[in-house]
């Protein structure tokens, strides 16, 4: 695992190739803090990085969530009780005040990297 | 002050009395004492028939009928009231019971006439009227010995056709004798009973008409009519059902007046000359006319417990309108349907081709309509039968025209008076009322807060109709991003053969879809036959429980459910899930579908899990999918003592049969070796239960939240006659439910329900039952084990991880505690807002 350091403070941490996260869905990735990162990757291409861990149930599923839309606004649903949340904020469209936390995800040379402070 | 009101009987007409007194009598005025002569508290009497499709008593009951918990009401059944002493006010019962009153209501019913036919005492000979005379039918029934059975029913009226029904549904062939030159000849005229007739006679149905029956002799075990004109009928059982008669012997006995035709004489009050007594019901003679349905008898209950708790009622024109389907074929009449109104005309419609008699009976100016008789399709019953009185919208002719109907008369044109329900006496206006006040938005909430089709339900269609035409839309769209129901856009993606989502989105829908659409149309896909479910994009469209082929607990772990089919499993296999589940540390449960679950296995486990499964020859249970789950067996004859089929045996073939079929919802099934019914397979969405000669086929059962049992499908039909029928259903249900619709409420929201499934999946009238049966052929030729796909394919493996950056590392935060022995998930986090 590389880890790349930015003027900014950010590490971006390269978690894998980006053909490994499906379009229209997403994958889990473990940081070396031991925090959980899920990326998903959604129709048009555009990469999101929320926290794996999924608020309404306890568990660390969301990347196993179906990804689409709700009113063009892109969205997981949680696979446990359905809850949805929005892939550029972590807002929970479904649970007021229910908010998870973003990465921020880039790729390079055809490699995923998570941004973590 | 408290008074004590005596009702005598507990019929329909007598349970609602108590009900509206009861409801309206806030102050308590009122000890009520009901005494009846049968054994079991009032059960819906309309709905007798019914009673054949299960023999399940405890269906008919009508809700609150055995009053537990109210204590102003003591109901004492088995023990009729045999005299009423007017001057001390008391009535005495059969076991010498007094009971003072200081109101009474004679509220006896009524009792089958029989024709004073010579050997009509004989054994084997029946009426039609409760519970115990059908009991005693089919214990008759099922004493005969092989061989098509037939029994004659004397009378070709409503009730019986309506017998003709119960025993053509318990195997025997029926003829039906009506003295009368037609079959219901109250109800309809000339033209609707000769269509009537052909419609009938097609199901296997005999009709002798204008005649009746000279005699019945004993003929070794059996019976043998003679019809007036000569005929001869060699019988298993008789069945009368020619009519009833007011049972008013009380009333007589105890110098009350009655009508000419019999019935307790009382005034449009429903009081009888002594103050102190009221009769209601079909033992009632409102101003000399006895009523024999259910609707005036509600409205007599109504009127005396106004009466009674202070408020005024009087007897309104009575709605003697009837709509049934008898045996699936649509009767209906209604007002004046024989035009015997002065310079009353006719308009008729007669399609022999489609089966259908239509025809309105109009005032001299033809603008009012009188009345009108339906046959073949009463479609357009509710809303001509609120029109009776009032200016049609429309030119007769045109409303009877097949492309006018309800399309003319739409319900707009209804004043608010008009009465939708006549069963509960609702008005059109208290129905949009309660649409209007935000109280009802969808037909189960109408039902709710107005009563309105409760009871009958003819008038349902009707009620889906005026939240449309207040504006309540009741949209079939699947989601967001279609507009389409799941059936329409099943019949999309079977007609354009389109094989990914992305196709059918771009094309028919909109957006990127979500968690709602993307499994129905994976689900689609996947009966349509596109591969293997995780193949290529379908994989992303999956709930996380297909995606993993698995069921997801609430640790985020899965549990694993291997097929064993009909619950039949050898020791070694048993061997094998032990030694695996100790391997691996899952805890393991028994299901109820008779399979053993496996739980706590992390992504990362199982294809491990799976590979020591399929190696010992297991398979896939589908346990994660909207699919058939299991056929759940009794032991059969194999071993049992009671059974008289192979029930194992069938209910292994069926699972292997239909395993792997995709569908809206879970199907579970079940296979009884006989009446007994161990496997409890009315509670499925199949179920087949032995029986001496073959099998009976019972559809849409289900448990959980709102438990239903299956109905009679069809009876005593052979091995592969069951499987042809099975066949055909899973694959209509599975091309025209709704999305998480399971088969109890598909079947009750088809248009014409369980009668109209029969006449597609059984009478073939839409042509579809060879295209269906081919469909379920290539399904079961496409079969393959989903998680043999898996362990066989590289791609579909490498996705069994925790984490894409460490394969083979489990979640860290998943931590297991011990209970009773075994491993169980300790609480990730705190999981407060799946709480609220």
């Amino acid at each position: 695992m590389t880890v790349l350091t930015e003027a900014l403070g950010l590490a971006w941490i390269e978690v894998c190739p980006l053909e490994a996260v499906p379009t229209g869905g997403g994958v889990a990735a473990l940081l070396p803090d031991g925090s959980q990162v899920a990326v998903f990757r959604i129709a048009d291409g555009v990469l999101f990085g929320l926290s794996h861990w999924d608020p309404c149930s306890g568990a660390a599923v969301l990347a196993r969530g179906i990804v689409g839309d709700a009113g063009g606004v892109p969205v997981v649903a949680s696979p446990v009780y359905k809850e949805r949340f929005d892939l550029r904020t972590g807002e929970c469209l479904d649970a007021e005040g229910v908010r998870v936390r973003t990465y921020p995800v880039r790729v390079a040379g055809g490699l995923v990297h998570v941004g973590s402070a | 002050m408290t008074g004590t009101l005596v009702v005598v009987g507990h019929g329909m007409v007598a349970h609602r009395l108590v009900a509206a007194v009861r409801a309206e009598d806030a102050g308590g005025r009122w000890r009520i004492v009901v005494l009846a002569e049968e054994h079991r508290p009032a059960y819906d009497r309309v709905a007798l028939t019914s009673y054949v499709d299960g023999w399940d008593a405890g269906a008919l009951a009508l809700p609150g009928s055995d009053y537990t918990g109210d204590t102003a009401v003591e109901l004492r059944l088995g023990d009729p009231v045999t005299a009423v002493d007017r001057e001390a006010r008391t009535v005495t019962t059969e076991s010498g019971f007094a009971q003072h009153y200081d109101h009474l209501v004679l509220a006896t019913g009524s009792r089958p006439f029989v024709p004073p036919v010579p050997g009509r005492d004989l054994p084997g000979c029946f009426v039609y009227r409760t519970i115990e005379d059908l009991d005693a039918i089919r214990a008759a029934a099922g004493r005969s010995g092989r061989g098509r059975r037939s029994a004659m029913v004397v009378g070709g009226g409503l009730l019986g056709l309506e017998a003709a029904k119960a025993l053509r549904d318990m195997g025997l062939s029926p003829h039906v004798v009506e003295m009368g030159p037609r079959l219901m000849p109250l109800q309809v005229d000339e033209g609707g009973g000769a269509l009537l007739r052909r419609l009938i006679t097609a199901l296997d149905v005999t009709v002798h008409t204008g005649t009746s029956t000279s005699s019945i002799e004993a003929d070794g075990g059996r019976l043998l009519a003679t019809l007036a004109n000569g005929t001869e009928l060699d019988l298993d059982l008789v069945v009368f059902s020619a009519g009833i008669r007011p049972r008013d012997d009380l009333a007589r006995d105890c110098g009350l007046e009655t009508g000419e035709r019999g019935g307790v004489l009382v005034d449009t009050t429903c009081r009888t000359a002594d103050p102190a007594v009221s009769a209601i019901g079909e033992c009632a003679a409102v101003e000399g006319r006895v009523y024999g349905i259910v609707a005036p008898g509600y409205a007599m209950a109504e009127i005396v417990a106004a009466g009674l708790t202070g408020g005024e009622a009087d007897f309104p024109e009575p709605d003697t309108a009837t709509k049934l389907k008898l045996l699936g074929v649509d009767v209906a009449s209604f007002g004046d349907a024989h035009g015997a109104t002065e310079g009353a005309l006719e308009v008729v419609v007669n399609d022999a081709v489609a089966g259908s008699y239509r025809k309105l009976v109009v005032s001299d100016d033809s603008r009012t309509l009188l009345g009108g008789v339906l046959v073949g399709d009463a479609s357009d019953y509710t809303t001509l039968r609120a029109l009776v009185g009032r200016e049609l919208p429309a030119d007769p002719g045109a409303i009877l025209a097949p492309s006018g109907g309800a399309a003319s008369v739409g319900v707009d044109a209804l004043p608010e008076s008009a009465q939708i329900c006549s069963c509960n006496g609702v008005s059109k206006g208290d129905i949009t009322g309660a649409i209007t006040a935000g109280s009802a938005d969808s037909v189960p909430k109408i039902k709710a807060c107005t009563k309105a089709g409760t009871s009958c339900g003819s008038c349902v269609p009707m009620l889906g109709k005026l939240l449309a035409s207040c504006g309540v839309e009741q949209s079939k769209a699947l989601c967001e991003h279609f507009a389409q129901s799941r059936a329409e856009l099943f019949e999309i993606v079977r007609a354009t053969r389109i094989g990914t989502f992305s196709e059918v989105i771009d094309r028919h829908g909109s957006g990127t879809g979500c968690a709602v659409c993307k499994p129905a149309v994976a689900s689609i896909l996947a009966t349509l036959g596109n591969g293997h479910i995780l193949g290529g994009e379908q994989a992303t469209l999956q709930d996380t429980n297909d995606r993993f082929l698995a069921n997801l607990q609430r640790n985020g772990t899965y549990s694993v459910v291997p097929r064993i089919p009909g619950g039949e499993i050898t020791p070694d296999r048993l061997i094998v899930l032990g030694e695996v589940a100790k391997e691996f540390g899952l805890y393991t449960k028994i299901t109820g579908g008779q399979r053993i679950d496996l739980f706590g296995a992390t992504v990362d486990q199982l294809p491990f899990v799976w590979r020591r499964l399929v190696d010992a020859g297991f398979e896939s249970g589908h346990a994660y999918g909207k699919a058939l789950r299991t056929v759940k067996s009794c032991v059969g004859s194999t071993w049992c003592r009671y059974g008289v089929q192979d029930s194992v045996g069938l209910a292994v073939e069926l699972e292997l049969r239909y395993r792997g079929l995709r569908s809206p919802h879970k199907i579970k099934a079940g296979v009884s070796g006989c009446a007994r019914e161990c496997a409890e397979a009315r509670g499925k969405d199949f179920g087949v239960i032995a029986t001496e000669h073959g099998w009976n086929l019972y559809v849409g059962g289900n448990g959980g939240a709102t438990p239903r049992h299956a109905e009679l499908l069809v009876s005593d039909v052979d091995h592969d006659e069951l499987i042809r029928i099975i066949d055909r259903y899973l694959m209509f249900y599975v091309r025209t439910a709704d999305r998480l619709q399971r088969t109890a409420p598909w079947i009750e929201e088809l248009d014409g329900g369980l009668e109209h499934l029969r006449a597609v999946i059984v009478g073939d009238n839409l042509g579809i039952c060879a295209e269906l049966e081919a469909a379920m052929a290539e399904h079961i030729g496409n079969y393959a084990d989903e998680w043999r796909g898996v362990l066989e394919d590289p791609d579909k493996l490498a996705r069994f991880t925790s984490f894409v950056n460490a394969p083979g590392t489990p979640d860290p935060s998943i931590s297991f505690r011990v209970e009773r022995e075994q491993r169980v998930p300790v609480s990730l986090g705190v999981p407060e807002v799946a709480a609220r």
